[in-house]
């Protein structure tokens, strides 16, 4: 083969299987025992520790670091734990870059924090890793019901702790499988192995919780009925739709959604047999749109051009994110918004119009156009709730209303997770919501 | 740069660091790496009359700190496990080869007086510079009735010193054990019996960890445990009283003193030297880093003293004895304020828990309006006691400031709330 031919679009074996499985290994790898007492004797333990109340579940963090450098990483464990029940996962996923870890007072004279996130995950893991009996106990039977629809973190979370309580839960999940965005959303080489399942089956340790699988809110299930056979309902459901970009010939063959991309990724077991393009174009700006671009990269793609209608400033994505996005020679396109899809039988390429703020500070296009040749485009321009299946509650914004108590405007219905608007839809909100919907509940049915 | 060479007893050293009577000074090899690394002197480990000690297996447990840095070690090995014949020879072949070098030969014996006589002339014979007498071990040889048995008993260590002066006409160390209730009290038998010089302190008697899986003392032997020497910068605070005190009584300060106990770095030694060592000794620091440890011990001494204008060491040899004072000597007068410094603070919050919890309740902790935390001390709560200063993680941030007053200098016995002040004050 003399001549150089063009390579066809959505190909596999662009690596080889090591490679990749390589490329897909833990973006950040556990410590070492020894790397676990040199960074916690780096914590200060301070007092009314800034790192606390900077975590949405509000892990004591001094706390837990103390007994992970005396030697007890199992009480360390379960002083996370007693806070958030997916602190493994928050270990691996949190921006922590942007919460616990901005706010340690490390950064002020050495501009280095103390890496919680890498501790939190040696402390969990350590528990995990010993099989022991689950570690919470459950209070008295209380012969309440309740029903979880979503086994997502927001879910496992309030059932858990409903569980912890005395209540009997049962989770409703559409999927085959539980752990919502910890087993379907998150990059590979953050969740390595089967970390999301392991994480639900510990979860589930603490009894009283039956997960019914294909149940699906509106296809299979009516919350009417949920609610007039349970004594309490939460809504967990998340996100379940995505937005598009309103341009013709979005259904075209190569023209996907980021989540769903993601998703194949996390649940394919030989990644190298996965498609992917030679020119892949991801379009958005949030930590979804960057796993999406590395993770096209990581994969085998030529080129990753993710482009964003806004400045650097402007984007969801961590400063840590987007910097790993360079790093893996993703190029990232500034001030430009999709136009036009050109598709000719399959994807050739996709217009974009520069973008530029007016003197209002609105963002408008400028007129100027480039076309970027593509074979494949993953939206990542944001999910929204599915609201067909939720009436009888107030949808404000897209999102679920909820009360300081997290109950919806349909009385004995609660919800949480990235479904209401509590803080941002990260995976530690969500386990913060259902906490606190689960304790919610608590008090509600003992007043009912 | 300044010169470091030093005298103590008499004798001449290039510098003051020796190293001290332990495993690091057990034999030729040892003390030859040694001087090759560049320390002054060294005192030979242990001898006594043989046949040689047998030791056992494990010999050493630690003191940590979280981060694994040891900050003392403790120790059950006896005295050298060698033929005495076969130290002497390599005493003479050191001294040989090494004639700027000082070596001080360290022994112990029972307390009969012809053990010691016959044995501190056999090694004064090989050329040694002085004998050190080691009355401070505190495991094994006292249950033999020697080491701390003896030092521990101020008439014996007395006799015992006596016994090597009339033995002997080179320099005579007797080494202290802080093992007793009064240094002074050995420390002025040590003079009474002619000691040219003291060496204090000897290891402090301890049990440094218990395994709490076997549920033994460390370290372990065969499944039991005994008490040991402690040393290292953990038992400097009490070697440095000891070496203060024998420096500032008048019955006592006629002593030169060789400065041991948890020596590490070049302010170490130079504090010793400060409250009284005329030189110093050096053992765990070798241990922990080896011999190398010695260079920054000779540059960081000699910066220091050119910094300070000092030429040679005995300029600030016992420098600091005159301001060691009596309780009872203290200004009552005399008040101190903390004050933090708000660009320097990383609102960490520890001085506030600190004194909230433990202290009095002087360093208060607001919200700042643009957020985060600001810590301010209550001046009329804040008794200076300098608890917030030293937990403070950030050098320089917290300093005690003196509260400027006209009152006089006033001490307890003349405080009007003194019920027991002179009268005729």
């Amino acid at each position: 083969m003399t001549t150089q031919q063009a390579k066809p679009a959505l190909q596999t074996g662009q690596m080889s299987a090591v490679a990749i499985a390589d490329n897909f290994s833990d973006l950040h790898p556990p410590f070492s025992t020894l790397q676990a007492m040199a960074e916690s004797n780096r914590c200060l333990y301070c007092y009314d520790a800034p790192c606390v109340t900077a975590c949405p579940t509000s892990i004591d963090i001094p706390s837990f670091i103390r007994k992970i450098s005396t030697g007890n990483p199992d009480g360390a464990a379960k002083t996370i734990l007693s806070a958030n029940i997916m602190g493994g996962t928050c270990a691996r996923a949190c921006p922590t870059e942007v919460l616990c870890e901005q706010a340690c007072v490390r950064n002020v004279a050495e501009d280095e924090a103390v890496e919680i996130g890498s501790l939190q995950r040696y402390a969990v893991d350590h528990l995990m890793a010993r099989n022991l009996p689950h570690p919470f106990k459950r209070a008295e039977a209380t012969g309440k019901k309740i029903a979880v629809i979503g086994a997502g973190p927001a879910g496992l979370s309030c059932a858990h702790r409903a569980a912890m309580l005395g209540h009997d839960v049962t989770v409703f999940e559409a999927k085959p499988k539980p752990g919502g965005l910890n087993e379907y959303g998150l990059a590979a080489y953050k969740m390595t192995n089967d970390f999301a399942q392991r994480e639900v089956e510990f979860l589930l340790g603490i009894g009283g919780i039956t997960i019914e699988y294909g149940k699906a809110l509106g296809r299979d299930i009516a919350l009417a009925d949920v609610k007039s056979s349970f004594d309490a309902v939460f809504v967990g459901v998340g996100l379940g739709a995505t937005n598009n970009l309103g341009l013709a010939g979005e259904a075209a063959s190569g023209v996907d959604d980021a989540i769903d991309f993601i998703e194949n990724l996390r649940q394919a077991s030989d990644k190298s047999t996965l498609p992917v393009g030679n020119s892949v174009v991801v379009i958005g700006g949030g930590n979804t749109a960057i796993d999406a671009a590395v993770q096209a990269k990581r994969l085998g793609a030529d080129e990753v051009t993710l482009v964003y209608r806004r400045g650097p400033e402007h984007m969801s994505a961590t400063e840590f994110e987007q910097e790993l996005a360079k790093i893996n020679g993703v190029i990232v396109r500034y001030w430009a918004k999709p136009v036009e899809i050109k598709a000719n039988g399959r994807l050739m390429g996709m217009v974009f119009e520069k973008t530029a703020l007016d003197a209002s500070g609105k963002l408008v296009g400028t007129g100027e156009t480039f076309e970027v040749k593509t074979d494949q485009v993953l939206k990542a321009i944001g999910q929204k709730i599915k609201t067909d299946d939720l009436a009888g509650m107030e949808i404000s914004g897209g999102k679920i209303v909820v009360d300081d108590t997290y109950q919806t405007t349909a009385p004995g219905i609660f919800a949480g997770g990235d479904c209401i608007k509590s803080g941002e839809d990260l995976t530690v909100q969500s386990v913060e919501d259902g906490k606190c919907a689960a304790i919610a509940i608590d008090a509600f049915l003992k007043t009912a | 740069m300044a010169d470091l060479s030093c005298k103590i007893a008499g004798i001449d050293s290039l510098n003051p660091f020796w190293l001290a009577s332990a495993p690091p000074t057990d034999k030729k090899y040892n003390v030859v790496r040694a001087f090759q690394a560049g320390w002054g002197g060294v005192v030979w480990k242990t001898l006594g009359i043989d046949p040689p000690v047998v030791n056992v297996s494990s010999r050493y447990g630690a003191h940590h700190d979280q981060n694994r840095r040891l900050l003392g070690i403790n120790n059950i090995e006896l005295i050298s496990d060698r033929p005495l014949a076969l130290n002497l020879q390599e005493i003479r072949e050191c001294r040989a080869e090494w004639p700027d070098h000082v070596i001080i030969g360290s022994m112990m014996a029972p307390i009969e007086e012809r053990a010691w006589k016959d044995l501190a002339q056999q090694i004064a014979e090989s050329g040694v510079h002085g004998i050190e007498l080691n009355l401070g071990c505190p495991h094994g040889m006292c249950e033999r009735g020697m080491g701390s048995a003896i030092g521990q008993v101020p008439e014996m260590v007395e006799q015992v010193t006596r016994w090597v002066k009339e033995a002997v006409d080179i320099p005579v160390f007797t080494k202290l054990t802080p093992n007793i209730t009064n240094i002074l009290w050995s420390a002025e038998a040590a003079l009474k019996g002619g000691a040219d010089a003291v060496s204090l302190i000897n290891t402090v008697n301890s049990i440094i960890s218990v395994d709490l899986d076997q549920m033994v003392p460390e370290p372990m032997v065969d499944g039991k445990g005994t008490h040991g020497g402690y040393c290292g910068s953990a038992v400097k605070p009490i070697a440095l009283n000891m070496v203060a005190e024998i420096a500032r009584t008048p019955e006592t300060r006629a002593l030169e003193i060789s400065g041991i106990g948890g020596i590490t770095t070049w302010k170490d030694a130079a504090e010793f030297m400060a409250l009284g060592a005329n030189a110093v000794q050096v053992c765990t620091a070798a241990m922990i880093y080896g011999f190398r440890v010695v260079d920054d011990l000779i540059d960081g001494m000699s910066q220091w003293m050119d910094d300070q204008g000092y030429s040679s060491v005995d300029q600030f040899t016992r420098k600091a004895v005159p301001q060691v004072a009596n309780w009872n000597e203290l200004n009552m007068n005399f008040d101190t304020k903390a004050v933090i410094d708000p660009d320097k603070c990383i609102e960490c919050g520890r001085c506030h828990i600190a004194c909230e919890d433990t202290s009095h309740q002087a360093i208060a902790m607001n919200a700042k309006p643009e957020g985060g935390k600001e810590f301010v001390v209550i001046d009329e709560e804040c008794v200076g006691c300098n608890l917030c200063y030293h937990i403070c993680p950030v050098p320089d941030c917290i300093t005690m400031e003196p509260v400027k007053t006209d009152k006089p200098y006033m001490t307890w016995p003349q405080h009007p709330l003194n019920p027991m002040r002179d009268a005729a004050e």
